[in-house]
């Protein structure tokens, strides 16, 4: 995070130095770099603007050969009816508070974890920061299947259970190292003077580690919550009754009765999917900085 | 580290240091903060891995205990089960021809981004936004944008005389399309920004001595950048191709496997037999096998980043 912060204050310079010797665009380059900018962003765009468009149709344009671009009228009723047909309150419900639950887990066991490899010796330490790390390259697909048998003999198959659990126990392993690295930024001299003070180790955490960390709290937030609005997997394996749907198998319920029911659905269908996208995206605008941090953090120290 | 075998009531061994109350106190605080962690680790991955491993040598369908086979089930899966050989193939067909186009492509949209022109946020914005869209959506959007009968691109492919495909619909067509699909929700998100980081990290006064050696732009790329980007490439190759290994979701959503097979992947083939056929075992099986490819192949990756991955001395 600091270091971010310091190219930023130092743009200007660095920027110039750039432009001398490294960033060879001058002349004939730089109209070559911006058609391919343009045309890749457009091309990386147009799915959006297609479904959007769509989105916006009345069902008799739908099907029509070749396509309709720009409906003759924009429909926005299209995004109300989308509600009407299928229980998406519910479906949103259910996904805020499986990502709600969740981001809470994962920031107060990941921040626990962290701090204490961060900031205690105890024998066998490297060995199990080793062992968090590890999970990382263990794919999802060999656990799943007892992991799912476990919660069946809990009785939790069909509840939003297994999806918030292992939020409070550990955190997610990316978490623990994002949270880790962040704290051994902070300097010991911070927690040694609050312990002069008598502040015991959760009361330091607390009120010391945390504040200094927010922009890592931030991140494993945003991940997290990320997470949850898109993950499939997990809630197709679990979850079978409509009313504990969340929103990505709700659009996926959707989808298949859309389908099946003979009537074009393609306008509300897209209206879904965009409902869907747009919180989002409208996460990433209002943080954009802290999405860029968290991936660059990610493989940095591999 | 090793000091805590020194016995308590013993007098303090010349090498062995005793733990004064302090640290022992400290390293009981340490365990109590990684608990959480632990308890998951040993619920939700040691034993479920080991459980794993067992129902890999039976056969379950949950309805009756699992009864021990041996190995009955992995040579099944090799000798006997043609959709387990096609799923394997249209996997590994999947991983040969995406992650090459990823990991490029990325590289590439990295590198226009890193040419310092105006309006670059903009840009770097568009290509992100792809690789945050909930998959479920983008799969549906896709679905839509090649539609066979009057889908967008193949009445853009008419208007050039082109009589489009089936896509999702044509068993020749369906990989690729499903390739499409995951490189347009992929090259933009994080391997483009750790490219951006791998780029913006190189000192330029490399750039610099090699400007004064005479070096043109495409030299540059070839001896300056390149090498001093291997270990994000590395990286990236290493991420991507396991999950390319993985895809699930788009094939789960738009094909459900066909036609005929054809996008039949192994974690989806894996899926239909845990929660569909109720094949427990089987399944169990099949994740041991996708396991042991990844770390193959991961290990041979780090086996083989020797030769060609640059760090620089001291790193």
């Amino acid at each position: 995070m600091t270091t971010a912060t310091t190219t930023n204050s130092t743009k200007p310079a660095k920027r110039a130095a750039f432009v001398s010797a490294r960033k060879a665009v001058t002349g004939w380059g730089q109209p070559v770099v911006y058609t391919l900018l343009v045309v890749l962003s457009a091309a990386f765009t147009f799915p959006f603007i297609w479904t959007v468009l769509t989105a916006l149709k009345a069902p008799h344009e739908i099907f029509r050969f070749p396509p309709v671009f720009i409906p003759e009228q924009l429909l926005w009723d299209n995004f109300a009816e989308v509600w009407r047909q299928a229980p998406f309150l519910t479906f949103l419900k259910n996904t805020l508070i499986v990502a709600g639950l969740s981001i809470m887990g994962d920031i107060v066991t990941a921040s626990l974890v962290a701090y204490g490899f961060a900031r205690f010796r105890f024998p066998g330490k490297e060995v199990l920061f080793l062992l968090v790390l590890s999970v990382l390259i263990l794919p999802e697909e060999v656990t799943i299947i007892p992991q799912f048998l476990i919660y069946r003999t809990l009785g939790w198959v069909d509840t939003l259970k297994p999806l918030i659990l292992p939020a409070f126990l550990g955190g997610g392993a990316f978490n623990i190292f994002l949270l880790r690295q962040f704290f051994l930024t902070i300097p010991r001299d911070l927690d040694e003077a609050a312990m002069i003070d008598g502040a015991g180790s959760l009361r330091i955490l607390w009120q010391i580690l945390i504040p200094l960390a927010k922009p890592a709290m931030a991140t494993v937030a945003i991940f997290s919550f990320l997470f949850h609005w898109n993950d499939f997997f997990r809630p197709l394996i679990y979850l079978n009754s409509i009313d504990n749907f969340t929103l990505s198998l709700g659009l996926r319920f959707f989808q298949t009765s859309a389908d099946s029911g003979g009537k074009p659905m393609q306008h509300l269908l897209m209206a879904a999917s965009v409902m869907m996208t747009i919180p989002v995206i409208a996460l990433f605008f209002s943080m954009q900085g802290y999405f860029i941090e968290g991936i660059t953090m990610s493989g940095i120290k591999r | 580290m090793a000091a805590t075998s020194a016995p308590i009531s013993s007098p303090p061994a010349a090498p062995r240091r005793r733990w004064s109350p302090a640290r022992r106190r400290e390293a009981i605080q340490g365990y109590l903060y990684i608990t959480p962690w632990f308890i998951g680790f040993l619920f939700l991955i040691v034993g479920p891995v080991i459980a794993s491993l067992y129902l890999s040598l039976t056969t379950y369908t949950i309805i009756s205990p699992p009864v021990f086979i041996g190995f009955e089930n992995y040579v099944r899966a090799f000798t006997n089960d043609k959709l387990f050989i096609k799923s394997m193939g249209n996997t590994l067909y999947y991983v040969v021809f995406s992650v090459p186009f990823s990991i490029s492509i990325s590289l590439l949209l990295a590198l226009l981004l890193d040419q310092g022109l105006r309006f670059t946020k903009i840009f770097r914005t568009l290509f992100f936004l792809p690789s945050i869209t909930p998959v479920v959506a983008s799969v549906l959007l896709w679905r839509w944008i090649f539609q066979p009968d009057v889908g967008v691109v193949n009445y853009m492919l008419s208007l050039i005389g082109i009589q489009g495909p089936a896509w999702l619909g044509s068993t020749q067509w369906v990989k690729p399309t499903l390739i499409i699909m995951g490189l347009w929700g992929s090259v933009g998100g994080s391997q483009m920004i750790i490219f951006l980081a791998g780029l913006q990290a190189i000192p330029s006064d490399l750039y610099e001595v090699a400007a004064i050696d005479g070096a043109g732009p495409f030299q540059r790329f070839r001896s300056v950048t390149l090498p001093m980007l291997t270990p994000s490439i590395f990286f990236n190759l290493i991420l991507s191709i396991i999950a390319a290994f993985r895809i699930f979701t788009a094939a789960y959503i738009a094909t459900q496997g066909g036609p005929a097979y054809s996008s039949l992947f192994f974690v989806l083939y894996l899926f239909f037999n845990a929660f569909k056929f109720m094949n427990m075992g089987y399944a169990s099986a099949m994740a041991w096998v996708l396991f042991v490819i990844v770390l193959a192949l991961t290990a041979f990756q780090f086996r083989m980043s020797r030769r060609w991955v640059y760090y620089e001395a001291g790193d």
